[in-house]
């Protein structure tokens, strides 16, 4: 068990945006987070990552609360995400978006950085040649200098994730990260993903509405509606859930 | 690849020793008015590629350097001023007895400018950087009218309105140049390192630095805190080049000035900041002649002052239809020779 949520609640003013909602994710597993628009599921990214603060219940990460935690604090404890739509630094190069997320990592003080003295170089070289190696396997090596946002979509969307794994996480949150692909693309997408888990050593917990996706990719999903649980358990089983068809699938069986 | 580097090496070197160079010949052999220009570009240089740290390339729009460099020129004024010629001059009231007492050589008065302003910077930054939006514009604007505010009223340890006079004139090229290049190299020090990268993360997308584990609250405090420092000590090389300093000379109007600089040589660019100051400063001393009567052969117009600024304001509002991001953009001085594509 990695990342346990216990009877997490989030208000904002009147509106209940999650309401008692507990789940766990296990170590490596590939955990979905689905349900309609408005669900609660980015607050959900958003309460674990510090960047809300949940109206009750508690986050357990690896057994420590993060809690009251500040963003870039819990993003050194290991858990790192993108975002729902692809938010790259759009003046910097993709090698150098990469080497953000190696920020905290590379050991050198403000002073060391001003008179250039040796632990600069050292610890610069060594984060450039682990940048480089993470652009290597997500194939995007030669685009290292390019313009982040001059690249195509789908490689931005690399580039994004890249970034996000630069910091060096347990943890992954991808929200939406099929959003606007076509279908060559989600899948080599979804390979990706397949494939991180295991070289990264990786849990990821994905936000997604492409169905084929989540039943391809994810080990176990929960489906949201109005802030509320509806199910818990293996995605074959949501697609002939009752209540999951009624609140987000819909017609979708049918076709 | 080591070559390339090698290769940026020796052209960075040749700037720097050329810079140096020029400083000495200019110091020597030209005259009092065009090397007073230079020791005015050079002071400005040190100002300009500070604030651009913080408003440019941390993109945080903050109105500070007329604070700082006020704060600068009177530490280094005081502690320049042996206590003999500071009982002399003040007229309004009778200095404080410890103001007699600080006496200090040109390199401490300079740290100590600096090191005030930063620690002043410190403290501004925490009631400023742990909110987000403009708020950092309107407390910087308002610092820098309470500093003069509070040198206007503290007659015992600024002279008031009378200001600091007979300052000894220490600011000369060697000093004024050799700042300035340490500043700029300093400044691209900071620029290239994991440090600049994060500022100018929280330029583009505050969320998705602090979402990379970017602690942007520290990244932006010193991002503040070295502008400061550095306008610091160009407010004391103001100081001691201009011989005396009174609150009039640190209103919104210096700042103003800078942002002019910083904006027309392009937002986040040093090179743009050393570009824009040299045609700030130096362009408008050359287009004094404006000012003058002129005598174009079929009608002579009178003197009219004021003149150079209306042609400089138009060739501003050329710049800015023409090159909305500045003369350099966000590009260094060695992004002009990559490849395209290349960023």
């Amino acid at each position: 068990m990695i990342l346990q949520m216990k009877n997490v609640t989030k208000k904002f003013g009147g509106v209940t945006a999650i309401n008692d909602t507990s789940f766990t994710v296990q170590a490596k597993e590939i955990y979905g987070l689905i349900g309609p628009n408005g669900a609660g599921k980015t607050t959900m990214f958003n309460i674990i990552t510090g960047n809300y603060e949940a109206t009750e219940g508690e986050i357990l990460f690896r057994k420590e609360t993060l809690n009251g935690l500040k963003p870039h604090t819990i993003v050194r404890k290991g858990i790192a995400r993108t975002f729902q739509n692809i938010r790259l630094f759009s003046s910097m190069s993709v090698l150098d978006n990469v080497l953000i997320g190696f920020d905290f990592q590379a050991k050198y003080t403000y002073l060391e950085t001003i008179f250039r003295l040796p632990r600069f170089f050292g610890e610069e070289k060594r984060v450039k040649k682990r940048a480089m190696e993470i652009l290597d396997y997500f194939g995007i090596k030669e685009f290292a200098h390019y313009k982040a946002t001059d690249l195509s979509y789908g490689q931005q969307r690399k580039v994004e994730i890249a970034r996000a794994l630069a910091t060096n996480p347990e943890m992954l949150l991808l929200d939406e990260p099929a959003a606007g692909m076509n279908p060559a693309e989600t899948k080599e997408l979804a390979e990706l993903i397949h494939n991180a888990r295991e070289d990264f050593d990786l849990t990821v917990l994905l936000i997604e509405h492409d169905m084929k996706f989540v039943n391809q990719l994810c080990d176990k999903v929960l489906v949201l509606d109005y802030g509320k649980t509806i199910f818990e358990g293996k995605p074959a089983d949501a697609i002939k859930d009752k209540e999951v068809v009624a609140a987000y699938l819909g017609d979708f069986i049918h076709d | 690849m080591n070559l390339i580097i090698k290769k940026e090496q020796w052209i960075n070197l040749a700037i720097v020793a050329s810079t140096l160079w020029f400083m000495w010949f200019a110091q020597t052999h030209f005259d009092e008015y065009t090397v007073r220009i230079l020791n005015n570009i050079a002071i400005f240089t040190i100002l300009a590629v500070s604030y651009n740290l913080i408003n440019g390339v941390t993109g945080q729009f903050s109105l500070e350097p007329n604070g700082f460099v006020a704060i600068g020129a009177y530490v280094a004024a005081l502690l320049l001023l042996d206590g003999d010629a500071k009982e002399y001059q003040y007229d309004i009231e009778d200095p404080y007895p410890w103001v007699l007492l600080l006496h200090a050589n040109f390199v401490w008065a300079l740290f100590f400018a600096g090191t005030f302003s930063a620690i002043l910077a410190l403290i501004l930054s925490f009631p400023v950087f742990r909110v987000r939006g403009d708020y950092l514009a309107i407390v910087t604007l308002g610092f820098g009218f309470i500093i003069r505010i509070i040198a206007i009223n503290n007659p015992e340890v600024t002279n008031g309105s009378l200001g600091l006079n007979d300052i000894p004139e220490y600011s000369n090229l060697y000093w004024t140049g050799g700042i300035a290049t340490l500043a700029v190299i300093g400044i691209l020090n900071i620029i290239y390192s994991k440090y600049g990268r994060a500022m100018k993360a929280i330029r583009d997308d505050e969320d998705a630095a602090i979402a990379m584990g970017v602690n942007t609250f520290k990244v932006k405090t010193l991002a503040f805190c070295t502008s400061a420092f550095l306008e610091g000590v160009g407010g004391g090389l103001l100081a001691a080049l201009l011989t005396s300093i009174s609150p009039d000379l640190f209103t919104f109007f210096f700042t103003f000035q800078l942002l002019i600089i910083i904006v027309l040589g392009g937002l986040g660019s040093t090179t743009g900041a050393i570009i824009g100051t040299i045609l700030v400063i130096g362009g408008s001393e050359w287009m004094r002649f404006l000012d003058e009567p002129m005598n174009f052969g079929f009608m002579e117009t009178p003197a009219m002052p004021g003149m150079r600024m209306v042609v400089f304001s138009v060739i501003l509002i050329f710049v800015m239809l023409f090159a909305r991001e500045g003369i350099m953009g966000k590009r260094e001085l060695k992004d002009l020779f990559k490849k395209r594509g290349e960023s």
